[in-house]
């Protein structure tokens, strides 16, 4: 089994009437997703893409199983929507929502740990594109046809330099295990730490490919954890070299404010716990390929 | 979302923290009369401007009559400010602030931070105030004490306590220390701030803790809930064609290179930027355009990358993936036919339907550059750009 998402996982869609949550509804269903219902509050009731719309995310639980949820909410009520669903039982959560205040993702970073450990529910995002176990199942916004099955598992802070790593893997014949978006929040759910954790102990991953970028010490923290628990070989690149200092480059997240944060020093505390860095964009796949040869 | 000092000051002052007397002039004249209504024998003129490091640059006086305060006045007023926080371009002085001087004891550094890797807000504090808090890291580490907001309950006193003991603060003046922390927590949390900064925090000759300086940034995505703080944005003392990006809802930032960048997604958007600079170029901007990639977003895109004067060649970089290339090559032909775009175009496409992407801009019978992978679109722009420089000065040869 794939790691957070499997073919059968019951997946609920917050927010599911928004145009954009319909597409993606109708996306994932193709994809072949098990998408059981969704949720918006006062439109229970109603249907959508042929599944049924809950006014809470306690009720689409009870009456689908459901297990994952998928957030399309607004900013102003995202924050909410994760803590309902980390309330109402769901297992797995990716939200998709881009602007969410900082403020508000420390608060639901908070109230998830009121749950013990095994009952607490995991979550990536915001400001991702969502989670992908190619050939089984698709939580979020990416194209699916990018993605050939296999096993190398992705981790990125960013939706389209994700895809365009997917692509070039499939270019050169190599598939994805599970490829998670964490996003590109200064906030966020997962961290690489976090699921460099999962794809470690996953058997159907045998490489991992981290996409980071400037700000944060989320690559740095993993370079530790690398050091210390990762055995599968790890290629990382960072994006953001020509990045000026304190300024936020789209994502909330991307601005260096401090020692480490920078593109070339996290290249080099990678590289420094046996990280192989693939120098430029154009050639994650090649370097991927590479340890995979070197590997096998 | 950066403020001024005084705006600053004025939203500590009504969280409890103590502020020194001040007003804002506009004009040199007002300054003076300004500084007369506050009264006493010293005061210090200080220039509004959104960055750190005035002092250094000219951008803070001491003054002792009003003849002194004009003359500080017309040193400042229209010009710009360049410190080490600006850039060489400065940052222009619309505003000043006028304030009594108070006779300073000691400085303390208080900060206030969003700490990623808790994930909490974090308290930074050190009692050697004056000094920026890199060089305080640097020079003094020591001296520096944090603590963490548990996020459910709030600052607690006891944590304030423990900062004002940690700093030496006089057993007589912990509960002024305390105040402050307290009240500069509650409007961090309140107002949706992403950092809190008053350094120096003095204690002065007659026995009070005040705020001689201040600073505070917002969360641009909590300010739909704050129209008061949205209120104090200040485009002045923005780069105009960021303000413009961020008005028609793009994320721009200005770069000093010549290769104008156009790309959907933030983290394809810096990898496009390096691409260039490892094919030997530099770019002009970071520009994000969202994933929709939308005609309108490209041709505002293309406005916006235009209007920077030292751009010589700008790379289209988008990877279609829920929307199509087809349909994104005919956003970027009908931008072209709209935009007047005078230097080399170069397009990359990548994702669902590119081969038919491919096709509409060749048969657009626009020049432009195709191709296929992020190095060839960044080689070709870097090769565009310079063929593009050898003809013009071949020209000028000529002439």
């Amino acid at each position: 089994m794939s790691i957070l998402l499997d073919r059968d996982t019951k997946v609920i869609v917050q927010g599911i009437t928004g145009r954009m949550a319909r597409f993606h509804t109708k996306d994932m269903l193709e994809y072949g997703t098990n998408v059981v219902g969704g949720v918006v509050p006062g439109k229970g009731g109603e249907t959508v893409e042929g599944v049924p719309v809950f006014d809470t995310v306690k009720d689409a639980v009870e009456k689908t199983g459901a297990e994952a949820s998928l957030v399309f909410v607004p900013p102003p009520f995202a924050a909410d929507s994760i803590m309902e669903a980390a309330d109402g039982g769901i297992r797995y959560c990716v939200c998709i929502t881009d602007g969410i205040p900082a403020g508000d993702m420390i608060r639901v970073k908070r109230y998830m740990m009121r749950y013990p450990k095994e009952r607490r529910m995991v979550l990536t995002g915001p400001n991702c594109a969502g989670t992908i176990s190619p050939g089984k199942a698709l939580l979020g916004i990416m194209p699916g046809h990018i993605y050939l099955p296999g096993n190398v598992g992705i981790i990125g802070r960013s939706g389209t330099l994700g895809y365009e790593a997917a692509a070039q893997l499939k270019e050169l014949g190599l598939g994805v295990s599970t490829s998670v978006g964490i996003g590109g929040d200064p906030i966020n759910g997962s961290s690489f730490r976090d699921i460099l954790e999962r794809f470690e102990n996953d058997d159907d991953t045998a490489v991992i490919c981290m996409i980071g970028e400037i700000g944060g010490p989320q690559e740095a923290e993993a370079a530790d954890y690398i050091r210390d628990h990762v055995t599968k070989p790890v290629v990382a690149y960072v994006a953001g070299l020509t990045a000026p200092k304190g300024r936020t480059m789209g994502h909330a997240g991307a601005i260096i404010s401090a020692f480490g944060e920078s593109a070339s020093e996290k290249v080099e505390i990678l590289s420094n716990v046996g990280v192989t860095v693939a120098e430029n964009p154009a050639v994650i796949g090649e370097t991927v390929a590479r340890v995979m040869g070197k590997a096998a | 979302m950066d403020i001024h000092e005084y705006q600053a000051k004025e939203i500590l002052s009504g969280f409890g923290v103590e502020v020194p007397p001040g007003a804002l002039a506009y004009s040199p004249e007002q300054a003076a009369y300004r500084a007369r209504e506050i009264g006493g024998d010293r005061w210090i003129v200080k220039a509004q401007v959104h960055a750190g490091g005035r002092g250094k640059a000219g951008g803070v006086k001491m003054c002792e009559d009003d003849h002194a305060i004009q003359k500080a006045c017309e040193d400042m007023f229209g010009q710009k400010l360049v410190t080490h926080q600006t850039g060489p371009e400065g940052k222009g002085i619309y505003r000043v602030y006028v304030e009594g001087a108070v006779p300073i004891e000691h400085e303390f550094y208080l900060g206030f931070v969003m700490d990623r890797s808790s994930q909490r807000v974090m308290i930074v504090a050190s009692a050697e105030g004056g000094m920026e808090i890199e060089e305080i890291s640097a020079e003094k580490p020591d001296s520096i004490v944090r603590s963490t907001v548990e996020p459910a309950v709030g600052l607690q006193e006891f944590q304030a306590r423990e900062i004002a003991f940690a700093l030496g603060v006089e057993a007589g003046l912990v509960s002024q220390m305390v105040r402050t922390l307290m009240g500069c927590y509650r409007a961090f949390s309140e107002l949706d701030a992403t950092m809190v900064e008053i350094n120096p925090l003095v204690v002065t000759g007659d026995d009070r803790i005040i705020a001689l300086d201040a600073k505070m940034t917002f969360d641009d995505n909590a300010l739909f809930r704050h129209p008061q703080v949205a209120e104090l944005r200040d485009k002045s003392q923005e780069d105009p064609r960021e303000s413009r990006a961020a008005d028609r809802g793009l994320s721009y930032v200005g770069l000093d290179g010549n290769i104008g960048c156009i790309v959907n997604g933030a983290g394809l958007a810096m990898a496009t930027m390096d691409t260039i600079m490892l094919a030997g170029g530099q770019p002009a901007n970071f520009l994000d355009i969202g994933g929709g990639a939308t005609p309108e977003r490209v041709a505002k895109a293309f406005r916006l990358v235009m209007s920077d004067k030292n751009v010589q060649a700008v790379l289209v970089n988008i990877f279609a993936g829920i929307n199509r290339c087809d349909w994104v090559a005919e956003g970027v032909v009908q931008a072209l036919k709209e935009v007047q775009v005078d230097v080399p175009v170069i397009v990359r496409l990548a994702g669902t339907n590119v081969e038919e992407g491919q096709k509409i801009l060749a048969k657009s019978g626009l020049p432009i550059i195709r191709a296929n992978t992020l190095m060839e679109a960044a080689e070709r722009a870097v090769g565009a750009w310079r063929n593009d420089l050898s003809q013009a000065t071949r020209m000028r040869a000529v002439t």
